[in-house]
């Protein structure tokens, strides 16, 4: 049988040290209303005819490798180093436990460390864990520990908030029996300091803010920050780590808590799954952090080394009064995006960031060419943005799929946009070339449709 | 046939941290160039930082011998054995990984169509069809991103049940003071109140102890079956039957279904939501802590509460139904772990049905293997010495009583010998615990190698009990200051980078 | 000054109506490294029994009960920046906060040294 290595004599010798004649006598104590007679499934497969069956199935399929992608919407086809996926296939990463014995884990307690140290200079917070599910369920934990902290019970967030964000939030939150309020869109595409104060008051405990926002618009982060302050509510923002090369860090505008999708740190998209979640604080709240964090320490004899600390508010010990289940990290996708990060190092980093807003910037010149393309917000963006377009957006992603294009995610009834608005998002692999095709079938079905 | 064994220097040395590295002017990366129109794409200052991120700066040769360092300083599946209770810490093939790596799977977006997508919803199906034969349930959601996240959603689904029932007031969810802590924390989260019962001198559930516990607030129970103790609770059905006439659900934690596999179905013992660690029972490795999976099964009474999309099949196509207009609720921004699913229907495939019953049975022949020499030659204490299922809870009492050493040094002694610790002080309810479970991957020479690294630890105790006080010495770093982490927590690297 | 005792493993002492609260040398012991701790805020009212803080260990969260009912008058800030003064000193540096009692019969009818003592059978 694959992977186990028991022969026949194995077996007659160590049942003979049990002192029982058969396996099923091993089985003893399970009672005979609960018993099975093996299971139905088909018998076991030699590696190759596993291969076949899955590699035929994945053949099924078409993604990003085979069409060219301005799909985004929070996960984006960013390029993903060979030297990251080298280091997560070795087995002393991929199949070591958590790191509960810190004298034989130091190399994931320091990867996590270095990990942490990335977010904290990305977002200008100086606590980080060690990653979450994904950026929804880091969102929910940033909020919950935010309002664990200021102890109210409703929750602000925009309009704009990406939407699988606010399911993941409405469920938990309805579990936590916090009330959420919305803050409207402004005509730019923005949220207005002025709308959010229509929604705050003294029992608001936190303001979510998204930036870049699910639109691809910059958010006013300074002002909505200070109409949250006002009340006395914290701020947990939303952010895409990618823009924080160059954006204005939820440290500067004084979020409490940043949270966020680490996928396109060189984490393949998998159909969503696994991500990488990250989440960051302030230092008023580092005893309040959901999940794994790794402190720098000394052993007994002085040398420098990491353990898993701040555990104490973990579900293990908490149990029912714990604020947070939370007892596992994304730690493989955590370890490939930290050596991403190394890859990409101060230089990179920065160029990413400019490369990305070059193709964003050369994409809009190019589609607001075509005639009735236009761009229905004005507030400034970085990766992402919507375009709303003289036709029906998903009969142009039904086109441009056939011209080798996934050509973005149709907007119809997300944060006041209409059927004719498409959210459309590039990153650093796009070409000019690529761009210019993009914009060549956008004008062939408008032309065509005419 | 006694292994010759001794404590193993590690061999590899510490590293320095990639934020001490760093050297301006280095570089790994570079971007694709552009050759398009030049664009402008300055931003108003008020959207943008005021200090470039400070970042080190390496070369590409610098980052890989970094990270291989820090590797070599791990202890890991593939280097020695993991006798972790409860964690089955069993062998990841790497069939597994290379399935899961196709560019097929791993390069589809989320919100591609249902076109671009059949082999992969295909794969999904038949993954959630394997685990529902596996468990005897009707319905499957594969989102939970861990057991954790699989308990949230299984206790979920029974609120919503309840509450869909008219019966808001059932918020009571009785949990063994065995269970791992995760447990009584998954149920606050879903608004829901914990109440501990205690379970039997045996270590099983008494069903009088569940029956005086029930009533009209009953929202249901939480068991691990086997229990943490390695233990099947033999009077599930009676507790099931007394449960369900208090008008409760029993959710099952499936964190031990190594040892049942093929063997009993968690639908006939009387539960109604079974969660499954695929990175347990499936083979998914551990990554250092994750990503894992934690899918779920139910009755179909429970499926109209389970996320949404879910996969239909209509004449060989596949479709996402989103269920507009039921109340359904979302716990991942898209599907969860898919890529885990992938490599645990690796495994499934691997071994079939076959394959996946002897798993079962080898790994409680392991266990049991295992216990009975440890418990004979007198190297172990453990109160249910008679025989367990995947796994066996042993107590370091008699070697605190004796040699003045408690299991905490136990354990850090088996580290110089090249194998991982047991997963010590938990259950809670057994003093000085030690929970050993081998699984189905170890030979009986790992096994036999493990007893004499027991009898060479138990003759050190005796001897000399300070070496175990002091251990580990062979690892890259001693028993580190826990205290001091957590008094002035030093969580990030401050200096400034690239100044070498 | 007499000192009384709570089967929370927490003693008082009272100077007029001002009790004075910390955790016991037993507590101390069993507890461990102590990390980090959480006080009450000065000027708020407190009740009896009510929990008013927590002591974190290494591997530990314990809740802080109130053992009498009043204002809290003072918190030891002492403590704050150094936890582990209250493994070294519980009785005296490590104090944890002082009560303006409301009900000041509520201290005595808390344990004495001989009940605690038998309590955690010593």
């Amino acid at each position: 049988m694959p992977y186990t290595p028991h022969t026949e004599s194995d077996i007659r010798e160590m049942l003979k040290t049990i002192g029982i004649a058969d396996v099923d006598e091993l089985f003893a104590s399970l009672p005979t209303e609960v018993r099975i007679d093996g299971l139905e499934l088909p018998p076991s497969l030699s590696e190759e005819e596993v291969l076949r069956i899955m590699s035929g199935l994945a053949g099924l399929n078409a993604g990003q490798s085979e069409y060219v992608s301005f799909l985004g919407g929070g996960v984006y086809d960013t390029s993903s180093p060979a030297a990251a996926a080298a280091i997560v296939s070795r087995s002393e990463f991929l199949t070591a436990y958590t790191p509960y014995q810190p004298e034989v884990s130091q190399g994931t307690l320091q990867v996590i460390y270095e990990w942490q140290t990335f977010i904290s200079r990305l977002t200008g917070l100086p606590v980080s864990n060690a990653s979450m599910y994904d950026g929804a369920t880091a969102m929910v934990e940033g909020v919950l520990m935010a309002l664990a902290k200021t102890r109210r019970k409703v929750l602000v967030v925009p309009e704009t908030l990406n939407p699988r964000y606010l399911a993941v939030l409405e469920t938990h939150m309805a579990c936590e029996q916090v009330e959420i309020r919305t803050a409207a869109r402004g005509d730019d595409g923005a949220t207005s300091a002025a709308s959010l104060r229509e929604v705050l008051d003294d029992s608001v405990g936190v303001v979510v803010i998204q930036n870049p926002n699910y639109l691809g618009c910059l958010e006013r982060c300074d002002e909505l920050a200070e109409a949250a302050a006002e009340c006395g509510a914290l701020v947990v923002a939303g952010v895409n780590p990618v823009s924080l090369s160059l954006l204005k860090t939820p440290g500067e505008y004084g979020a409490a808590v940043a949270v966020g999708e680490a996928q396109p740190l060189g984490i393949p998209p998998t159909w969503g799954g696994p991500l990488l979640g990250f989440l960051a604080c302030s230092d008023d709240l580092k005893r309040q952090i959901p999940g794994r964090v790794v402190g720098r320490t000394e052993d007994g004899q002085g040398r420098a080394g990491y353990v898993l600390t701040l555990q104490t508010r973990e579900q293990h010990i908490r149990r029912e009064k714990a604020t947070s289940n939370i007892c596992s990290n994304q730690g493989l996708n955590m370890c490939r995006a930290t050596v991403t990060m190394a890859m990409l190092g101060k230089g990179g980093f920065e160029e990413l960031g400019r490369a990305t807003r070059i193709r964003c910037e050369a994409l809009k010149t190019e589609v607001t060419a075509v005639p009735g393309v236009t761009l229905p917000f004005v507030a400034p963006v970085f990766n992402e943005f919507v375009l709303r377009l003289p036709v029906p957006a998903r009969e142009f992603t039904a086109f441009a799929r056939q011209k080798g294009l996934l050509a973005g995610i149709p907007l119809d009834g997300v944060a006041g946009c209409g059927e004719f608005d498409l959210l459309v998002a590039v990153t650093e692999k796009r070409t000019a070339e690529e761009i210019r095709h993009y914009a060549r079938v956008l004008l062939d079905f408008v032309e065509e449709e005419d | 046939m006694s292994a010759n064994v001794e404590p193993r220097r590690w061999g590899a040395s510490l590293e320095p941290n990639l934020f001490e590295l760093g050297r301006d002017g280095r570089r790994a990366t570079v971007m694709p160039a552009w050759d398009g129109d030049p664009v402008d794409v300055t931003l108003p200052a008020a959207y943008l930082r005021t200090d470039p991120c400070d970042l080190p700066s390496l070369s590409e040769p610098e980052v890989m011998r970094h990270y291989t360092r820090l590797s070599n300083l791990n202890h890991h599946i593939e280097r020695g054995m993991y006798p972790l209770g409860s964690c089955t810490m069993k062998y990841n093939p790497r069939l597994n990984e290379v399935v899961a790596a196709m560019p097929g799977f791993a390069d589809l977006h989320p919100e591609q169509d249902e076109e671009d997508i059949q082999g992969l919803l295909c794969a999904l199906n038949l993954l959630q069809d394997a685990l529902c034969r596996i468990t005897g349930f009707d319905a499957c959601s594969l989102v939970p991103a861990a057991g954790a996240q699989g308990e949230f959603l299984g206790m979920h689904v029974i609120r919503a049940l309840h509450l869909a029932n008219g019966e808001p007031h059932r918020v009571e969810v009785l949990i063994p003071d065995s269970a791992h802590g995760t447990n009584p924390a998954s149920v606050v989260l879903t608004g829901m109140k914990p109440l501990t019962i205690a379970s039997g001198v045996d270590g099983r559930l008494d069903p009088e102890v569940v029956r005086a516990a029930v009533g009209p607030n009953t929202a249901g129970i939480m068991i691990t079956n086997p229990n943490t103790l390695g233990l099947f609770e033999t009077d599930i059905v009676e507790v099931a039957r007394i449960v369900h006439e208090a008008g409760g659900r029993l959710y099952m934690d499936g964190a031990n279904m190594n040892a049942i596999l093929g063997k009993a179905h968690p639908a006939k013992m009387g539960f109604d939501v079974v969660h499954l660690n695929l990175h347990k029972t499936m083979s998914t490795p551990h990554g250092g802590g994750g990503p894992g999976a934690g899918p779920i099964c139910v009755t179909a009474e429970l499926a109209p509460f389970l996320p949404g999309p879910t996969i239909v099949e209509a004449d060989g196509v596949f479709h996402l139904d989103d269920h507009e207009g039921e109340c359904r609720p979302a716990i991942h921004a898209y599907q969860g772990n898919v890529g885990v699913c992938l490599r645990a229907l690796a495994y499934i495939l691997r071994l079939g049905g076959d394959g996946l019953e002897r798993v079962a049975e080898r790994a409680v022949l392991n266990a049991n293997y295992l216990l009975r020499r440890v418990v004979d030659e007198g190297l172990l204490q453990v109160d249910h010495p008679d025989g367990c299922l995947h796994e066996f809870i042993a107590t370091g009492r008699d070697w605190k009583e004796a040699y003045g050493v408690r299991t905490l040094d136990v354990a850090k002694r088996l580290l110089d010998y090249g194998v991982h610790a047991p997963t010590i002080y938990f259950p809670l309810i057994v003093e000085e615990a030690m929970m050993i479970e081998p699984t189905e991957t170890e030979s009986r020479e790992t096994l036999d190698e493990f007893v004499e690294i027991l009898r060479a630890v138990r003759a050190e105790a005796a001897a000399d009990p300070e070496i175990l006080h002091r251990a580990p010495v062979h690892t890259p770093v001693g028993r580190m200051d826990e205290a001091r982490a957590a008094r002035q927590p030093d969580l990030s690297w401050l200096g400034p980078c690239n100044c070498g | 000054m007499e000192r009384k005792y709570t089967k929370e493993h927490e003693w008082v002492t009272v100077d007029g109506d001002v009790a004075t609260v910390g955790v016991t040398e037993y507590a101390a012991t069993e507890l461990g490294d102590v990390v980090f701790l959480e006080l009450p805020e000065e000027g708020s009212t407190v009740d009896q029994g009510a929990a008013v803080g927590t002591i974190e260990t290494v591997k530990s969260v314990e809740d802080l009960y109130c053992p009498v009912s009043g204002e809290i008058v003072e918190v030891n800030e002492a403590v704050l920046d150094a936890p582990e003064l209250v493994n070294q000193q519980p009785l005296e540096d490590g104090w944890l906060f002082k009560v303006q009692m409301s009900e000041p019969s509520q201290a005595d009818e808390l344990l004495d040294e001989g009940d605690y003592a038998s309590l955690i059978g010593g």
